[in-house]
């Protein structure tokens, strides 16, 4: 995995609450057997019309954001589905670091798998920063995992917290198994004294 | 020793470094074709091997068709993904239920009902829906790609230690209510992030009456309030329930298995980090109107008016599901018309839920421009209802009896809405479009299902059964 250290990119906001990851990534693109390649069918159907076009009015349509790589979004952001494909869609689109009042647990851990930052701010900041994202075209944040912070300029600024561990995690880009398997005698010390009670398939 | 909550018991049994993050062993690991191809390929390209392909099994049920299994699967990609499958468990060594295997279904059905899991264990599996299982008394929950493939690797997880919530049900459950409406009231309470971080452990008389399959539809929804999982201590009903598991312990075994399972349930007097109270004595059937599971309301209610919502984010929600379900403010449930009826699921697939819905469809006719299915969610549900004649009450009553499989519940394959069709759906989750681009789905208990199929309506289908009466 990438480590993320720091980012500075053009903020999209998506002004909503609960977006699920069937919204994220639909089923019908679950079909693919690789990690890549999902970009194009993220919020595919808020994105496009039945013909396959564009709507003009979906936020990641208009022409001001296009290119963005941090998406600013409302509570609950990644309910439903533990597809991992969300993430992956997200990351694969472009974007980098997600910022959101609060996310469904499954899709938080899978986005720290995959080296997207997940930042969480208080719905306070979040509608400001909506506000904000809105009111000035162009807007870059930038996302400072090391010190914990938000900023555009003069115009924004705020501290979020993060397990340490999961940071740890992303800025030194770790691999979990590798790191794991470091563990190998502690897990076969444990399978010799827990004997598993299941019989085994055939 | 201090009282323990059933999630403590299991937690700490299963610790292999005690640390935050904790690194957690892990029982039992279920596999699905659409979550774990990636997870494969990673172990293939970092040339590592499955380490327990004895405590892992492989299902087919998110693609696969559910009509006749004879003829050749249409959908290439969907091909691809189960031939992936195919081939990864055969490389890897992991056992695998395929298409074609006579138990073949809904992972999260065969499971409990082959006894692969058991009270006690730490079970995932790649789908959020894992929650089903801790009605056994196991602590089973939804993981992603990247640890589905750390489990292959590992057998291990790490794990932030989660709260644990207790959802006391308070009362009897009034006859005609189901485990769907207990959990759907729940939600409606608390909202769908309503658990987040949460491991909810369900107690009170009335989840003590409910049957074992019950237990599973009030599990399998605790990922709906945003649980992590959600449990329920093992008792006698447990335990009858196991003794006639194919693979689960026998004879001297069982006996002594049985003691320990008991023995798991929680202490009188654990600590919860949160309780949560849902008065259940006023409970209806209940039925969603919207466009999440918290959006719901007894039968006897009406879609709520935006212009009531004083909270104006709440008040956009509220306005925006009803624009996407094409529901007027106000508008009465009962009586709302359906195009089409889906009976299945992880939810609602299991033998006592067709049983349920065929005594209300019983020698009537699904109303006419209505196209009703039911899908069996496995192989041996399916035979079993078979045994019982089940399947000809459905097709007598103009059903569409299917082969096993998720099908309409997230309509990966040719099962799917067109856009604008309105169902009644025994399944979990009415997301936008997740029956089918521009679908509406109501979610609701397989008895409700079967009467909205019969009247064309949603409908409270205990009216139907005073007409029995009557
Ligand atoms: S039946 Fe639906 S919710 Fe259950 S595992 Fe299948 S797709 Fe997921």
């Amino acid at each position: 995995m990438t480590p993320f250290t720091r980012h500075t990119g053009l903020a999209a906001p998506l002004a909503r609450h609960n977006v699920d990851t069937d919204q994220i990534i639909p089923k019908q693109f679950l079909k693919r057997i690789e990690r890549t390649g999902f970009g194009q069918f993220l919020f595919f159907d808020w994105r496009f019309t039945e013909d396959g076009e564009p709507k003009p009015d979906f936020v990641l349509n208009q022409p001001r954001y296009h290119g963005a790589s941090v998406l600013v979004s409302g509570e609950n952001f990644g309910c439903g589905s533990s597809r991992e494909h969300a993430p992956w869609a997200l990351y694969d689109y472009g974007f980098r670091v997600l910022i959101a009042s609060s996310y469904a647990d499954i899709f938080y851990n899978n986005c720290v798998q995959n080296g997207l930052l997940p930042v969480q701010l208080a719905p306070d900041q979040i509608a400001r920063l909506l506000d904000l994202v809105d009111r000035e075209p162009g807007l870059a944040l930038t996302i400072d995992l090391e010190n914990q912070t938000v900023e555009a300029g003069d115009l924004f600024h705020a501290s979020f917290e993060m397990n340490p561990e999961r940071r740890q995690s992303l800025l030194r880009g770790l691999d979990p198994i590798g790191e794991t398997l470091l563990h190998e005698d502690a897990i076969q010390a444990f399978e010799q004294e827990h004997p598993s009670p299941i019989i085994t398939v055939t | 020793m201090a009282p323990q909550t059933l999630f403590e018991k299991i937690w700490s049994r299963h610790v292999v470094r005690d640390a935050q993050p904790a690194l957690l062993y892990i029982d039992r690991h279920y596999v699905h074709e659409v979550t774990s191809p990636q997870a494969f390929e990673g172990l293939r390209q970092a040339g590592r091997t499955v380490r327990r392909p004895d405590l892992t099994i492989a299902v087919m049920d998110h693609n696969v068709p559910t009509s006749d299994r004879s003829l050749p699967i249409q959908d290439a990609v969907a091909r691809k993904q189960m031939d992936q499958l195919e081939q990864n468990c055969r490389e890897f060594d992991v056992p695998l239920w395929n298409l074609h295997h006579p138990e073949q279904g809904i992972v999260h059905i065969i499971g409990p009902d082959m006894g692969f899991t058991l009270p006690g264990m730490t079970i995932v599996c790649g789908d959020s829906h894992t929650s089903t299982h801790g009605a056994l008394g196991a602590l089973a929950f939804g993981i992603g790609t990247s640890e589905v493939e750390h489990v292959l690797a590992t057998q291990t997880l790490w794990q932030h230690r989660p709260n644990t919530l207790e959802v006391r049900f308070v009362g009897k459950k009034p006859p005609g209510t189901t485990a769907k409406d207990m959990i759907l009231a729940l939600i409606r309470a608390i909202g769908i992030a309503g658990a987040t971080g949460s491991v909810i452990e369900y107690t009170g008389e009335a989840v003590r009456a409910l049957s074992m399959e019950e237990r599973m539809t009030l599990c399998n929804m605790s990922i709906e309030a945003g649980a992590r999982a959600g449990m329920i201590s093992p008792d006698e009903t447990t335990v009858a329930y196991l003794a006639s598991r194919p693979y689960a312990p026998k004879g001297d075994a069982f006996a002594s298995a049985q003691d320990a399972w008991l023995a798991l349930a929680t202490d009188p007097g654990a600590h919860f980090d949160q309780i949560v109270e849902i008065d259940l004595r006023q409970l209806e059937p209940m039925v969603t109107w919207g466009t999440n599971p918290e959006m719901s309301a007894p039968i006897s209610g009406r879609v709520p008016d935006p212009a009531d919502e004083s909270d104006a984010v709440r008040r956009d929600m509220v306005a925006q599901a009803l624009a996407y379900m094409d529901l007027p403010p106000n508008t009465p449930l009962e009586g709302i018309p359906i195009q089409r009826v889906f009976i299945g699921s992880c939810t609602n697939g299991r033998l006592e839920d067709l049983e349920r819905a065929a005594k209300i469809i019983a020698g009537r006719q699904v109303a006419p421009g209505v196209r009703a299915m039911a899908v069996p969610g496995s192989g041996r549900v399916k035979r079993s209802a078979e045994a019982m004649g089940l399947d000809q009450v459905f097709r007598d009553a103009g059903f569409e009896w299917r082969e096993p499989g998720c099908s309409l519940c997230l309509g990966m394959n040719d099962d799917i809405l067109s856009p604008g069709e309105r169902c009644a759906s025994t399944s979990n989750r009415n997301f936008e479009g997740r029956q089918g681009r521009g679908s509406r789905t109501h979610l609701l208990s397989p008895e409700m299902a079967a009467a909205a199929a019969i009247t064309g309506v949603l409908t409270d289908y205990r009216k139907l059964l005073e007409e029995v009466q009557a």
